[in-house]
């Protein structure tokens, strides 16, 4: 019998219901895994463990009872510590919200707990998702599996690690610009955004409204579809979600062959900043496509160049007005400043915020602030609308458009963190995708090697608005096709021998409080 | 704060000060922004804003005259739900996370007869 962390969650829920499993074992050899590995990686921010436990024995029990098991029926989840679980500490890797439990669970949490899946814990993440190495965390940087030393990229660090890992089969992220994909990408895994408007934003705690996207983490393709017919479709507490019937995977006969499909690649999106090994395993991916019967198609999409420009002026303006929320009234800890209300808003703020997040919300005011509006945010705004209708032309002549995720393998610790807008460049290649609101995935194509350690590069596989299903079908038939998916980080010397669940559970260190950070370990 | 269109021509540059902003001007934008910034930090701000905007610059270079503005991705407009109360959270639950309150209330400052 293969262990939890050797299974995908539709082959972990198929052992449960075949009987060779308990809820009860699998979330007790997860807990294992995780005291094992956590400590070197740092994925979680906080574990439930109490709260999972206990949910696995009601489980256990309705399948005892003949209840009809959920899409997700025993599968441990982790979720991104800006997600809303009612009584479970949600600090968005901020100071600014240390200790705030919210009052209420984000409609997809919910969604993922009534389709039988058991959340674990909750991930580290650049703090208030702005980031794209873990770094910006106020809790001290999450690592990459493949190479400790090195970032998994961000700003969902932990939850990309916690499935790179095997920590678990699932797990949630948010993706603004690029935070899910490119942590995909630089840990080997599949990380999916899918259209904006697929999947409601109710209980994420808000970055850029017009960008923000729930997108999940997997090792393969169908636990993404999987999860996102259990997340998908529309919310009465979400405007933007639309009404319509979830994603449902897409018959097997139609995954192997790619044929008659068209597959454009915009030359914009292979630059001269991009590493030779990446270009190399991206072509490399290209061509197996081909081999599987799509037909390879130039296209350009020409205003690439003014994406980052036009993400950083439009994401930093939504997020210095989201954040305006966070002043010391209503949740989190309060600098007292000179006594006076704006005395007080204001050390709050200042003691509470990293300094990325005090350079975003900062340049966010400056774009929208009088003189300055149209020359940058107006302009801005105008300009995602051209980004916009280059996808729209280029999907006139091809079903999906497909280029490297990250223009880089994982890069070290430390190595970008004094330059913020090398780190903003890390997000070139997705944050067109993400101004246009469409769906792309981050598919796992192979490995450089640096400095003796083998790293993950991913390929983005975008589609038309809506177009979900078909970009994770072309994903499909890459996974099906390579081997590069089924590659396992090297954890030999973090993670001990495997011995049976139950004496490994015996054995672990004694568990954090339930719920309570485990932050500021760094 | 009211947004002043002066800048909005076809091929409007910004500011020449926008790209390289003194440290007065970070002082004044942290002011609005509720940031209470030491020193130290308003003059590194002012240096990775010169570097940053200097990089972003390039959105001036783009003709935009007549196009319209992409407000956000969402293609669903005019979503209502029915005209009905429905119940929201009590409020002993909103206000648990409060670092001060009353059983009914936030507490705050006194803002009355002092500044505004």
């Amino acid at each position: 019998m293969s262990a939890v962390h050797e299974l995908d969650a539709t082959g972990l829920r198929n052992s449960i219901l075949k009987g060779e499993r308990s809820v009860r074992d699998t979330i007790q050899e997860t807990f294992a895994r995780i005291d094992a590995i956590d400590p070197a990686l740092h994925v979680f921010l906080n574990t439930l463990r109490k709260r999972a436990m206990a949910r696995a024995n009601e489980l256990d029990q309705s399948l005892a009872q003949g209840e009809r098991p959920g899409a997700l029926f025993g599968v441990p989840v982790a979720l991104k510590a800006n997600m809303c679980l009612t009584g479970v500490e949600t600090n968005c890797g901020s100071r600014i919200l240390a200790g705030y439990r919210p009052p209420y669970t984000a409609t997809f949490v919910q969604r993922l707990i009534d389709a039988g899946a058991i959340v674990v814990g909750m991930t580290n993440m650049d703090e208030f998702a702005m980031g794209s190495s873990s770094e910006n965390s106020a809790f001290g940087p999450t690592r990459n599996p493949w190479d400790p030393a090195r970032t998994p990229g961000g700003s969902s660090s932990g939850s990309a690690v916690a499935v790179a890992a095997g920590l678990v089969p699932i797990a949630l992220g948010s993706d603004t610009g690029g935070s899910v994909r490119q942590p995909a990408a630089l840990c080997g895994i599949f990380g999916f955004k899918p259209t904006y408007g697929r999947v409601s934003r109710y209980g994420l705690v808000a970055f850029g409204s017009s960008l923000d996207q729930v997108s999940p983490f997997a090792r393969s393709v169908r636990d993404l579809e999987l999860t996102l017919s259990v997340l998908s479709g529309a919310d009465e507490n979400d405007p933007t979600c639309f009404d319509e019937a979830p994603v449902a995977p897409e018959s097997p006969a139609d995954r192997a062959s790619l044929s008659g499909l068209r597959i454009g690649v915009p030359k914009e999106y292979f630059p001269d900043v991009l590493s030779g090994g990446v270009r190399e395993r991206c072509e490399a991916a290209i061509a197996r496509l081909e081999e599987l019967g799509a037909q390879i198609v130039p296209v350009s999409l020409p205003h690439t160049d003014y994406a980052i420009p036009t993400y950083y002026v439009v994401a930093t303006a939504e997020a210095s007005s989201n954040l305006a929320r966070y002043d010391g009234v209503r949740y989190g800890p309060r600098a007292d400043g000179d006594g006076t209300l704006q005395g007080m808003f204001a050390a709050t703020r200042e003691a509470g915020f990293g300094p990325e997040v005090k350079r975003r919300i900062l340049l966010g005011t400056y774009v929208l602030s009088a003189g300055y509006y149209d020359a940058w945010y107006g302009r801005a705004l105008k300009v995602r609308a051209l980004l916009a209708r280059d996808f729209e032309a280029a999907f006139e002549k091809v079903d999906v458009i497909v280029g490297p995720t990250s223009p880089t393998a994982a890069f070290k610790l430390g190595e970008k963190v004094d330059d913020p807008v090398a780190m903003y460049l890390c997000d070139i290649l997705t944050t067109p995708v993400s101004l246009a609101g469409i769906p792309g995935v981050s598919v796992p194509v192979g490995f450089v090697e640096e400095g003796g350690r083998k790293l993950p590069v991913g390929l983005q596989i975008a589609g038309p608005f809506k177009a979900d299903a078909r970009v994770l079908r072309v994903a499909r038939a890459h996974e099906l096709a390579t081997e590069w998916s089924k590659a396992a980080p090297p954890l030999g010397t973090i993670v001990p021998p495997r011995t049976s669940a139950g004496a490994r559970a015996g054995k672990s260190e004694k568990p954090p409080p339930e719920g309570a950070t485990r932050g500021g370990r760094e | 704060m009211t947004p002043d269109r002066s800048h909005d021509s076809p091929r409007g540059t910004p500011p020449a000060e926008a790209l390289a902003p003194p440290v007065e001007t970070v002082r004044k934008i942290a002011s609005l922004a509720r940031l209470d910034l030491a020193g130290d930090e308003e003059e590194t701000l002012a240096r990775h804003f010169g570097h940053i905007l200097e990089h972003f610059r390039v959105l001036a270079s783009l003709d935009v005259s007549g196009v319209e503005a992409m407000l956000g991705a969402s293609r669903v407009s005019d979503v209502t739900r029915a005209d009905q109360p429905v119940p929201s959270l009590p409020a002993e639950a909103m206000l648990a996370n409060a670092p001060a309150h009353t059983p009914e209330f936030y507490v705050v400052p006194k803002t009355v007869g002092g500044e505004g």
